[in-house]
């Protein structure tokens, strides 16, 4: 034992098992949320289960069996269930039955006794709506204008409840363009001609200006008014016809509900589909939830919006801590005096590194929202007050809010970057009639840019992740638009985004329907992930391809 | 090896402490142009006084070695001549360092048009992490020469001129980082003599390499001198008898003694430069 100590044999399982507990621990929180999060794009058997009741009352539950649970007898009777006497424990399952609409309960939890076995009936549909969140049911009758042109039995059912599904998303496809594209377009002008009655308020003309330019307004509003009205009218025609169709369903307990296609994203039969089939809608679902717009609360549909959010961010924060970060750390490093001065400027950056980050969401709104902001506002937006444009929190300020959180990162290692550039280079530079600045910026800085690199990658991996300041200074739970589209200015730095870390705070613990969140918590989560090494990984490359034509002198 | 050395029949001047500065004055060579004279320098890093009362003469178009043991401020006098001194805090200078009339020591000149004038290659190779042939065009460029046709010609001029062309004609564009120590030394050189200057400082050029390549150094400087005037620093006094052709002995920031190579090994006037050749001391 005394040698096994002495050999130095402990020292090295005691640092390999330091490095195996580090691994499961990476590898454990990533597969945990892998498994829950890209579970929950499956599409699941649907369970049909006759249940007896003690009294001899019988039901029927449909839908998906989320999990089961073994508890004691005890707590399910305190809960005010029925368990038979001899029990001990009890399993209870997590059932998935949608229908929140007509029940008010789409998870609900039942006690095994009295279960029959479970049926997966070939015709039970699983019907995703924009409303309320799924339905599970057996199909009935397809409606068009209120005459039946299918019954479930039909041959041709299916493929006619396809196409008509096909239809009505296509129409919903077409609303959303007009009502997003062309009368959000209108409505920017109609705010611009408000905006320039306003300016001519503030700005008191001549009678004669004023007359013609409220003229001029007045004519602009009424073409804009005019292009409105038929949009309007081709968007009633557009809603009308989407309500054409309509599917006639049963519920498990024998109810009857017609559901309009109107409200209808995608209808499946589960307990039909083969592994492929379900592949093929794993694929779509995993689609559909990267590249759409949230619905229902957050609750279903995607989180493009979060991602787009959080990349732009991101990008934003990058564009200007990188040039703030580097243009310090040169002056620090290179051009200011060595001595008690920047000793005291450099412990006050590292110290500003170790800032909780919600102090700079409340520096942020504090100085760059309502300070900043407000002056710009007062200066460049006064035509829009009392509405603020830059005065509330927004994608710019939640960027510089970032930026400043990182400002200490890239200042750091941009130093230390500086710092291990031997001096022979510099000198070199000198003796052959170099300035100080010319050998700074042809020689030394390109030497640096490794450093600077991984500066950046840093202070993206922090600040992709951040979530706190970022509520302050804002990140919103639902945006209504892109702080990126296609009109003018293109990129709004004003607007309210979404973001990814706020989306999952958001999501798991506000929203009123736990269970249905729980699964998008995991996902959202991974997604983040995801998309941080993502980032990091083109940074880390773009830093090796530099490090690889600098080799040897700054290793 | 020195053949100007001896038809030129140096006068040999002798000097220690107790010699008047007006002793020192003489110190001119026959049959020789000066370059650069140094009139009573001293040089302080804040206290310390590093150099103590020099005065010599740097012969024009010869090798003058500045040998002496480690701390002696040889380097620190060499790099006098193109003011990198500079670069440290806390340095004061006075006397005179006369090139062609002018004083290198004066404020008022400009330092970098200077050192375009007085090129330096440093002890251990400091090439650019760029590709060989930017790393010789890299002089040019800063002063504006940026025609593709000029830089090739000055390109290769140079690095034939530092016997190093032969050896990456076919990658000019490959990185420097990627060439051996001797190649990259001589790369310097060549960046070095890129931008013609008038005198070259060699600070310890050879000590960082394998034997072969040193002696491809020496080869080189001897090739140079018809040329340029050289300045070279060194711990090794083989290498200071082989190449140079007057030789300074500099013993605690004090020139002890200065003179023609070929005399001052074979036949040195102080006893502290004869301890020092002999390996007594140092």
């Amino acid at each position: 034992m005394k040698t096994w100590f002495k050999s130095g044999a402990p020292w090295i399982w005691l640092n390999g098992g330091a490095v195996a507990i580090c691994m499961i621990m990476v590898i454990g929180l990533i597969g945990l949320i892998a498994v829950r999060g890209f579970g929950h794009f499956w599409p699941a058997n649907v369970a049909e289960i006759e249940i007896n009741d003690h009294t001899g009352a019988q039901s029927v539950v449909l839908g998906e069996v989320v999990r089961s649970q073994t508890i004691p007898a005890v707590v399910a009777r305190d809960t005010g269930n029925y368990v038979p006497d001899d029990l001990e424990l009890v399993t209870r399952y997590l059932i998935k039955q949608g229908n929140r609409d007509q029940t008010g309960r789409d998870f609900v939890w039942y006690l095994e006794p009295g279960m029959e076995e479970f049926r997966y009936p070939q015709n039970a549909f699983v019907i995703e709506r924009r409303e309320w969140g799924n339905f599970y049911g057996y199909p009935m009758l397809l409606q068009r204008e209120g005459e039946t042109i299918a019954t479930a039995d039909d041959e041709n059912f299916w493929s006619l409840l396809q196409q008509s599904v096909d239809r009505s998303l296509a129409l919903h496809r077409e609303i959303q363009k007009v009502e997003k594209r062309s009368i959000g377009a209108i409505n920017t002008k109609i705010n611009n001609l408000r905006l320039d009655l306003r300016r001519l308020d503030l700005r008191d003309p001549p009678a004669e200006v004023r007359a013609a330019e409220e003229a001029r307004v007045a004519q602009a509003r009424e073409q804009l008014d005019l292009e409105y009205q038929q949009l309007r009218v081709e968007l009633d025609a557009l809603y009308q016809s989407t309500r054409r169709d309509s599917l006639q369903m049963r519920m498990s307990d024998n109810k009857e509900v017609t559901i309009s296609l109107a409200n209808i994203v995608r209808v499946t039969a589960p307990n039909t589909m083969s592994i492929p089939a379900k592949l093929g809608q794993y694929a779509e679902r995993l689609w559909e939830f990267l590249s759409d717009q949230p619905r229902e609360a957050n609750t279903e549909g995607g989180i493009f919006p979060a991602i787009f959010g959080t990349v732009t961010m991101v990008f934003v924060m990058s564009i200007m801590v990188t040039p703030f970060g580097i243009l310090a750390a040169i002056y620090l490093r290179e051009y200011a005096k060595q001595g008690l001065m920047t000793r005291i400027i450099r412990i006050s950056v590292y110290n500003l590194a170790g800032v909780p980050s919600i102090v700079y969401g409340v520096f942020g709104l504090g100085f760059f929202v309502y300070f900043l902001g407000g002056n710009l506002d007062r200066l460049f937006y006064e035509a829009a007050l009392p509405t603020p444009t830059f005065g509330t929190p927004g994608l710019f300020w939640a960027s510089l809010t970032l930026a400043l959180l990182t400002l200490p990162i890239v200042i750091v290692s941009t130093e230390e970057g500086l710092a291990r550039i031997p001096s022979t280079i510099r000198q070199g530079s000198l003796a052959l009639g170099a300035t100080k600045s010319e050998t700074l910026w042809k020689v030394i800085v390109p030497l640096a840019t490794p450093a600077m690199m991984t500066g950046l990658i840093l202070a993206i991996a922090r600040a992709a992740g951040e979530v706190a300041p970022l509520m302050l200074v804002g990140v919103v739970k639902l945006a209504p638009t892109l702080p990126v589209d296609a009109t003018f200015p293109f990129i709004h730095l004003e607007r309210k985004i979404m973001h990814l870390g706020f989306h999952i705070y958001d999501v798991g613990f506000q929203s009123p329907n736990v269970e249905a969140a729980r699964p998008l918590v995991y996902a959202t989560a991974l997604v983040l992930v995801i998309l941080i090494v993502v980032l990091n990984l083109t940074a880390i490359s773009i830093r090796n391809r530099l490090r690889e034509r600098y080799r040897s002198v700054s290793d | 090896m020195n053949s100007q050395a001896t038809n030129a029949s140096p006068i040999r001047v002798s000097l220690n402490q107790t010699a008047g500065s007006e002793g020192k004055e003489a110190l001119l060579m026959a049959n020789e142009t000066p370059k650069i004279q140094v009139k009573d320098l001293n040089l302080y890093y804040g206290q310390d006084q590093a150099l103590k009362n020099i005065c010599l003469t740097i012969p024009e178009k010869k090798v003058t070695a500045f040998i002496g043991p480690s701390g002696c401020g040889k380097s620190t006098l060499l790099r006098c001549f193109n003011r990198m001194n500079d670069l440290v805090d806390n340095v004061t200078i006075t006397g005179e360092m006369i090139m062609d009339g002018i004083d290198i020591n004066d404020p008022k000149i400009n330092v970098a048009e200077l050192r375009r004038q007085v090129g330096m290659v440093f002890q251990k190779p400091n090439p650019f992490p760029k590709s060989i042939y930017e790393n010789v065009a890299y002089g040019l460029r800063l002063q504006g020469i940026n025609d593709r046709q000029t830089l090739d010609k000055v390109v290769e001029k140079s690095l034939k001129g530092a016997a190093l062309w032969d050896e990456v004609k076919d990658r000019l564009n490959e990185s420097a980082m990627g060439m051996s120590g001797g190649q990259q030394q001589r790369l310097v050189i060549a960046r070095a003599i890129a931008i013609e200057p008038e005198v070259i400082l060699l600070d310890e050029p050879a000590s960082a390499l394998d034997p072969i390549s040193t002696l491809k150094i020496e080869e080189l400087i001897n090739e140079l001198k018809d040329q340029y005037t050289i300045v070279i620093v060194t711990h090794n006094m083989q290498q200071a008898a082989r190449v140079s052709d007057y030789t300074a002995f500099m013993y605690m920031g004090e020139l002890i003694e200065f003179g023609a190579t070929d005399q001052l090994f074979t036949n040195p006037g102080v006893k502290q430069t004869e301890d020092y050749i002999t390996g007594r001391y140092g």
